[in-house]
């Protein structure tokens, strides 16, 4: 799970071209929208994208998303999950 | 008659205000340049690194040539108008995302499929709300942009006026933006002889540096 949240904070970093952060600037539990990172719907369908790119990960019900993208640690226990399902 | 304030160009990854140098990184790429020239003006705006070429080269021109100007401290900000031309349009990002839709399309890329974005993200950084025009010209014509800029001007719902040239293709960029008031603070007289003027002031040939 350790590796899979660093992983994500680099490839979070490059999809979305975060350039002033470096991946040990974002917390696992912080928030990745508004008050946290300051992500907006744009990085979030760039969040979409990178979930099918990097994990073939497709999402079922795009609904989820708010829940799913809340945190890295949140992406990467919905990564787990689906692909353990 | 309206009177150019100032002036500045970006080109052969040089930036200039009114003739002078003010950052210059002729090695690097123009990714590079532009990433590099953000740090070196001490400027903080995470977004950039989010923009197009076309939108970072108009965010840069601007930020230098607005440079400790306090501009809407002068005048309202639906009473400043930005008014753009280029002759690549979006092209630079539209191959980009066309490349992207073979895998999975980039919706971060095609947000910027529209050459008049920068004039967006100019009004956005500069809290500008006044008139927004993008024009797609075969080359420079200082005519044209003299003349839309005087429209502008003589609408009476314009005050000042951001005007002129940001194009980029690939490593092929070229930038020339012009602050046009209707008071004379020491300016220039605004003619479409000044403009072509100035356009080639410090200016040797467009290179590329590829």
């Amino acid at each position: 799970m350790d590796q899979l949240m660093a992983d994500l904070k680099r490839q979070i970093i490059e999809a979305l071209n975060l350039k002033h952060l470096k991946p040990e600037d974002i917390g696992d539990d912080q928030p990745l929208f508004v008050e946290g990172l300051g992500l907006d719907s744009i990085d979030a369908l760039e969040l979409i994208v990178l979930l099918q790119q990097q994990y073939n990960i497709k999402m079922a019900n795009p609904q989820d998303g708010p829940q799913i993208f809340r945190s890295v640690k949140t992406i990467a226990e919905y990564i787990k999950t689906t692909q353990t399902a | 008659m309206n009177y150019i304030r100032r002036h500045c160009s970006i080109r052969n990854k040089v930036i200039s205000s009114g003739g002078k140098i003010v950052y210059e990184n002729p090695g690097s790429s123009l990714d590079e340049f532009m990433d590099l020239a953000l740090t070196s003006l001490s400027i903080s705006y995470p977004k950039f690194y989010k923009m197009d070429r076309l939108s970072k080269l108009g965010f840069l021109a601007t930020e230098v040539l607005l440079k400790d100007l306090r501009l809407l401290d002068k005048y309202k900000a639906e009473k400043v108008a930005v008014v753009i031309s280029n002759s690549n349009a979006s092209l630079d990002t539209d191959l980009k995302y066309f490349e992207s839709t073979k895998t999975i399309a980039s919706p971060a890329l095609f947000v910027y499929t529209l050459s008049n974005i920068v004039a967006g993200e100019i009004c956005i950084r500069q809290g500008i709300k006044g008139e927004n025009a993008f024009f797609v010209l075969p080359a420079f014509d200082p005519d044209r942009i003299f003349e839309y800029a005087e429209i502008v001007m003589a609408s009476g719902k314009t005050d000042a006026c951001i005007a002129g040239w940001v194009d980029v293709l690939g490593e092929q960029h070229d930038v020339f933006l012009y602050l046009l008031e209707k008071s004379n603070n020491g300016g220039l007289e605004h003619t479409a002889e000044q403009l072509q003027k100035l356009y080639h002031l410090n200016y040797g040939p467009v290179d590329g540096g590829s």
